[in-house]
């Protein structure tokens, strides 16, 4: 392997700096969003303290840099919850978000201490197909079509209401996740929930590509800045969520030398960059032969397949790794937590999913096990509630 | 803590100018989607409409939700931010006939009565309402207080001026609490003395 000297030694330096001038620059790029809405006066520089605006005509938890942990809880309607129960339930819900992405309890936390260090935490609502169906409205998002390679678990699967809650910190999502589900139970089941991670806070420079568990940067042909706009953002500030639970078979993976997970790929494992550059963000050149005269890009490498120019027709990955606890025989129980935002699940995701299903190389090593999918509505003006415009 | 402090008192502020009109799709869990009260200025502890010369506002209230007939509680901070001190001396509601409780350990046991003389908020001070302590009690709801709901207030002050709040009904099952005599209690349980004739 080539060693790539300056961006290790970049990463470093910024990991040697005051952790207070990575707090800054994590608070700038949350408030600096225009999909934020109103920029925060002043977010404090601290790590713990950092505070992303829960308020604004489009949800936070999407278009910045994704903090550390993360959960996805997932609720199934409870029978009699209607359209004015469903309003009723965002409210409350609507109400603790908005307090605790701010650092204060939620009304009636019995555990208020919990609260204080918000680490740039964020709610987002995704609405299921289902949560349409209780309300009597048509449902602007439908469930993926089967996919060859899917081996969906009804335990990770669907979902009329989704919370995905984000946070530097682990605790604080645990409080946020108890605190939400307390609220949300007489109207909702909860259905199943997926905790990921990502590297922690001030390990790496913000707006890091993450690694998987697999080794591989994930995330590198992502929307960035301004590319976000037309991939992501309806005019009306809504996107929509896929959430695919994707298990590793690391002993497999396991098996194979470094040059063959590359093949898998189509991208170097330690640098990200295209098997026909030498920068993570090189553009992949698909006309580049080897020596051989092969192409350097393998036509059923992921990237190949995956790839996709026309900047509208991009997802915006926002993925966290699972990692639970190995069988007796040692083998692992991990993978992605695969979330994508995009405009419009049928336009954008479902043709990149069945490029990839028809053939991936990497599909030997990934098996998805949970699928679900997601509207997520505009944001709320302070005194709003998330869903407001959809079931008034 | 600036930006919910200041969301509170706007929804304060809100429920003084939409007090008596109580909808489903009215003031929400941080404030009013109401025109009015959605354009209006958030100004540090806003006094109330009907009570513009009293410095009592009511921050963060909430209500424990109940089935009807079962007695409940609605809990708040009182904002003291005059000079003098002030007594609430009564509480009504539209909801149910109301009491102001306090909590009491008798023989070493946590129990819950009537609170003599009302609640006093010092001058420049403030005063939790708060399960376990004390409580705006909601002796017989008519209906049931739906989680997400909402129910207005009215607080009665020792100089005869009032303040109107509504609070959103939180599912809340905390502190081992029971505000319904006729339930069984749970061992941490705080069962409920009987209610003195002094009552307001």
């Amino acid at each position: 392997m080539t060693p790539r000297p300056s961006p290790v030694s970049r990463r470093r330096l910024l990991a040697g700096g005051a952790v207070a001038g990575l707090g800054a620059v994590a608070a700038v790029a949350a408030t600096g969003d225009p999909a934020a809405g109103p920029a925060a006066a002043s977010a404090p520089l601290d790590p713990g303290t950092a505070t992303v605006p829960f308020h604004g005509p489009r949800q936070a938890g999407v278009a910045e840099d994704p903090p550390a942990h993360a959960a996805f809880v997932a609720f199934t309607l409870a029978a009699g919850t209607d359209k004015r129960g469903l309003a009723r339930m965002l409210r409350l819900l609507t109400d603790d978000a908005a307090r605790l992405t701010q650092g204060v309890a939620a009304l009636g936390d019995t555990d208020a201490t919990l609260a204080v260090l918000p680490a740039r935490l964020t709610v987002t609502f995704g609405f299921g197909p289902g949560l349409y169906r209780a309300a009597g409205l048509r449902s602007p998002v439908a469930d993926l079509p089967p996919f060859r390679i899917d081996r969906l678990q009804t335990r990770w699967s669907g979902g009329d209401l989704l919370l995905q809650i984000c946070a530097d910190d682990p605790l604080t999502v645990a409080h946020t996740q108890r605190m939400l589900i307390k609220d949300a139970r007489p109207f909702a089941a909860v259905r199943w929930v997926q905790q990921g991670f990502r590297r922690s806070p001030g390990m790496q420079a913000p707006e890091h590509t993450q690694r998987n568990v697999l080794g591989q940067l994930d995330g590198t042909a992502n929307p960035r800045g301004p590319e976000i706009e037309p991939a992501v953002w309806n005019p009306d500030g809504s996107t929509t969520l896929v959430v695919r639970r994707v298990r590793a078979e690391i002993e497999k993976w396991d098996l194979l030398a470094v040059t063959d997970k590359e093949n898998a790929t189509g991208r170097r494992l330690e640098s990200g960059a295209p098997l026909s550059g030498s920068q993570e963000h090189d553009e992949p050149d698909f006309t580049a032969l080897d020596d051989a005269g092969l192409p350097r890009m393998p036509d059923f490498s992921h990237v190949t397949r995956a790839r996709v120019t026309d900047p509208a027709l991009k997802i915006l990955r926002r993925p966290y790794n699972y990692d639970g606890v190995p069988n007796a025989l040692g083998h692992p129980d991990a993978g992605l937590i695969f979330a994508a935002y995009q405009r419009d699940i049928a336009r954008q995701f479902v043709p990149i999913q069945q490029r990839l299903a028809d053939r991936d190389l990497l599909n030997e090593w990934i098996t998805p096990i949970g699928s679900a999918v997601f509207a997520v509505p505009p944001g709320c003006a302070e005194g709003g509630w998330i869903g407001e415009r959809v079931l008034t | 803590m600036s930006n919910p402090l200041n969301r509170s008192s706007r929804r304060t502020l809100a429920a003084a100018l939409l007090a008596g009109t109580l909808t489903t799709l009215g003031l929400a869990g941080c404030g009013g989607s109401d025109a009015t009260a959605g354009g209006a200025p958030a100004p540090a502890a806003a006094p109330s409409a009907s009570a513009a010369s009293t410095a009592l506002t009511v921050k963060d209230p909430w209500v424990k939700a109940t089935k009807a007939g079962a007695m409940t509680a609605a809990f708040a901070i009182l904002v003291n931010d005059g000079t003098t001190d002030i007594t609430v001396v009564s509480a009504e509601s539209p909801a149910s006939p109301m009491e102001l409780h306090e909590m009491t350990v008798q023989d070493g046991k946590m129990l819950m009565r009537p609170k003599q003389g009302g609640f006093v908020i010092k001058a420049k001070s403030t005063h939790e309402l708060s399960p376990g302590g004390d409580h705006l009690m909601l002796m017989k709801p008519a209906a049931a207080i739906e989680a997400g709901g909402e129910v207005t207030f009215t607080l009665t002050l020792a100089d005869g001026r009032t303040v109107p709040f509504t609070a959103i009904a939180k599912p809340f099952a905390g502190a081992g609490e029971s505000y319904d005599p006729g339930m069984s209690m749970p061992a941490s349980g705080m069962p409920m003395m009987p209610m003195p004739s002094s009552a307001p």
